[in-house]
């Protein structure tokens, strides 16, 4: 009998075009979605040496970072933002691509297009030249992000020369208490193993906790798997799955749904399959929590205190708090409820979704943002804008002293005219409290897209469990 | 791609661990459509004033590290984004080689793309190694990749691991395109065969 595999090698070895003795393969790559970031050299490099792309059909360009959020009626303000969105517009003509146009209802974020579209499926294996590509391993896919050498790569073969990675399972046991999300879930285990602490590996993320979630919750769970240093993130597909992508445009069609389905149900990790590195953890001892620092890993419960660096783990580290501190204009003891905020953000690839709008709608609704607040609404694409829409929760947020923006990354890295000022701090669902990461100088705490909502209620980090 | 042999050169100092990409280049320089030019902001938010003027602490700003070439740092060096533009930003500063405990995954595989090397060491050799490059006009390291061997100041050599394609492609400065596109006929007999298994993957 063979060996039991899981998710991971299973997806693996049905993937390896070629192994070399010194265990470095050849893989095949079914599903290639590009971005004007980190494209334009890719194609460049194609057209210097002649070369194609190799499967139109499997290939995928939205344009999202640069985008503005505002009115979509005029031409990008910003002339290096246009000439990167026309590049890629260019670029999609050239070489025969599909490309959704920044007017089309369905652009929006790279990561929440591809499953809403059913590009994305189970048991593929997925690049993007963007870290977070990790979301789409939600589906049962091997989905990684790559550099612009790699997207130049898979653009003119179809493959990637890798190794494989280690298998690291982390299972969420038991089942969270109220106000407790996918975000709280993933921020928790970033806590847990450290941001480099899934290097080298990919995740499988198992346990009740996990297999409870919703395919929005999924995502947001998958989309942080590089904050903990993974590459790729791993849900095993199940009834959730299947009944997520029925129907979806770019899915299997009809007459190949039920032999696709057979097949994604063969793909989660058989009984006994071992893994490289282990982690538990209990859901029930999850709270809603915040970022404190200029790293995913530093995270506490929102009813914690802003850490002192003496009691760090070594001097790398405490010099590293510190750091964390005087840029964050923190001090140590501070109560994290006691922490003003100027901005809300509510958006983003890992909480742009229907799920995350409706999450903090719900805190939103009937109350009114605190003055002196700047709170954004970005809908992940123009299908969650029209869903939130439909179901009335423009107007919540509206009512409640929100914008109601357009789709796109927006201030999760403020490429575009959304950003923080210097010293401004906002309460963000986005996935990285960097230094700069949201504009110069800018101060991020991440949180679930409810606490967000409260904060910008409170004026303050705020526990959205208080808002019952 | 330009061949990595041997290097002799000045080697920074930067003793920080989890150096982001966006520490390394900011968002707002991604807006590029090239890989030249990066170099001026490599590290922006850390070397220059608010003012723009450089801030004369950082150590990059200081002789004769605006001329190095190794760049020796802490643990997870290059997490986060999968922006090749911080290799571009490295490279045109004139880094040809980064030396720390470990890197993230796309940051390593992104370097190796573009002629750099990387060279994983366990902290107590990245601590002598740093203690090295503190040395000013004597900062002076010699990295061999052939030999697999880091020379510091007072001839000790230390030895570093690296997988073998990666070293074969930086010895012969490979372009991987083109190698893989000698293997097409492997390409075409996979996907004829996955066509046939799962055809909903061929639309």
């Amino acid at each position: 009998m063979a060996a039991p595999k899981t998710l991971f090698d299973k997806i693996w070895d049905s993937h390896v075009v070629r192994r070399d003795e010194d265990g470095t393969c050849l893989l095949y790559i079914d599903r290639h979605m590009v971005h004007e970031v980190t494209s334009a050299q890719a194609f460049e490099g194609l057209r210097l040496s002649g070369r194609k792309v190799r499967r139109p059909d499997a290939t995928l360009l939205v344009a999202d970072h640069n985008v503005p959020t505002t009115d979509r009626g005029q031409p990008i303000a910003d002339e290096d933002s246009r000439i990167q969105v026309e590049t890629l517009e260019k670029n999609a003509a050239e070489f025969g691509l599909p490309y959704i146009p920044l007017t089309d209802a369905r652009q929006g974020i790279v990561h929440i297009i591809g499953p809403e579209q059913g590009f994305t499926q189970p048991g593929m294996t997925i690049v993007c030249g963007d870290s977070h590509t990790a979301t789409h391993g939600a589906f049962g896919a091997l989905a990684f992000g790559v550099g612009t050498s790699e997207v130049e790569h898979v653009l003119a073969t179809q493959t990637m020369i890798q190794k494989p990675a280690k298998n690291m399972r982390i299972t969420v046991t038991g089942s969270p208490h109220h106000g407790v999300s996918a975000k709280d879930i993933i921020l928790a285990i970033i806590g847990k193993i450290g941001t480099a602490g899934g290097t080298g590996h990919v995740i499988e993320y198992a346990g009740e906790a996990i297999q409870a979630l919703s395919m929005e919750g999924r995502m947001t769970v998958c989309n942080m798997s590089i904050e903990g240093g993974a590459r790729a993130g791993l849900v095993a597909p199940d009834e959730t799955t299947i009944a997520y992508l029925k129907g979806r445009p770019m899915g299997p069609r009809e007459d190949e749904w039920e032999a696709a389905v057979a097949y994604w149900r063969s793909l989660p990790s058989d009984e006994g399959a071992t893994y490289d590195t282990e982690v538990s953890l209990s859901a029930a001892d999850i709270e809603p929590l915040v970022t404190w620092g200029t790293s995913p890993e530093d995270v506490l419960p929102v009813t914690g205190a802003v850490p002192d660096p003496a009691t760090a783990r070594d001097e790398g580290k405490r010099r590293s708090m510190e750091r964390a501190l005087e840029y964050m204009g923190l001090e140590a003891g501070t109560r994290l409820t006691d922490i003003p905020i100027q901005t809300a953000f509510i958006g983003s690839c890992t909480n742009g979704r229907i799920e995350d709008l409706r999450a903090a709608a719900a805190i939103a609704k009937g109350r009114k943002v605190a003055e002196g607040v700047r709170a954004l609404v970005v809908p992940g694409s123009g299908l969650v804008k029209k869903q939130a829409e439909d179901e009335g929760l423009d107007a919540v947020f509206l009512e409640a002293g929100f914008e109601w923006r357009e789709a796109g990354c927006s201030m999760c890295l403020a490429m575009n005219p959304d950003k923080l000022a210097p010293g401004e701090r906002s309460a963000s669902t986005s996935n990285r409290n960097f230094e700069g990461r949201q504009g110069p100088g800018g101060r991020t705490h991440l949180m679930s897209p409810a606490m967000v909502a409260a904060a910008a209620i409170k004026g303050r980090i705020s526990d959205v469990r208080d808002f019952d | 791609m330009e061949k990595f042999t041997t290097l002799t050169g000045i080697a920074a100092p930067l003793p920080m661990i989890n150096v982001d990409t966006d520490k390394i280049i900011p968002a707002k320089w991604l807006k590029t459509i090239k890989r030249t030019g990066l170099g001026p902001a490599l590290f922006e938010a850390i070397r220059y004033r608010q003012d723009g003027s450089e801030d004369p602490d950082f150590v990059l700003n200081k002789e004769p590290y605006r001329k190095a070439e190794i760049l020796v740092t802490g643990e997870n060096f290059g997490c986060g984004s999968s922006r090749e533009h911080a290799v571009w930003a490295l490279n045109g500063f004139g880094f040809r080689c980064v030396i720390a405990p470990d890197f993230a995954d796309i940051f390593y595989s992104n370097a190796f793309k573009n002629g750099m090397l990387l060279i994983k060491l366990p902290q107590e050799e990245v601590d002598k190694l740093m203690e090295d490059a503190e040395k000013g006009e004597n900062a002076r390291l010699t990295v061999d990749l052939e030999r697999q061997v880091v020379v510091r100041p007072d001839g000790e050599e230390i030895h570093f691991d690296i997988d073998p394609f990666r070293k074969h492609c930086l010895l012969e400065g490979l372009d991987d395109v083109a190698l893989t596109l000698q293997k097409k006929e492997e390409i075409e007999t996979f996907e004829s065969g996955q066509k046939a298994a799962t055809p909903w993957l061929y639309r």
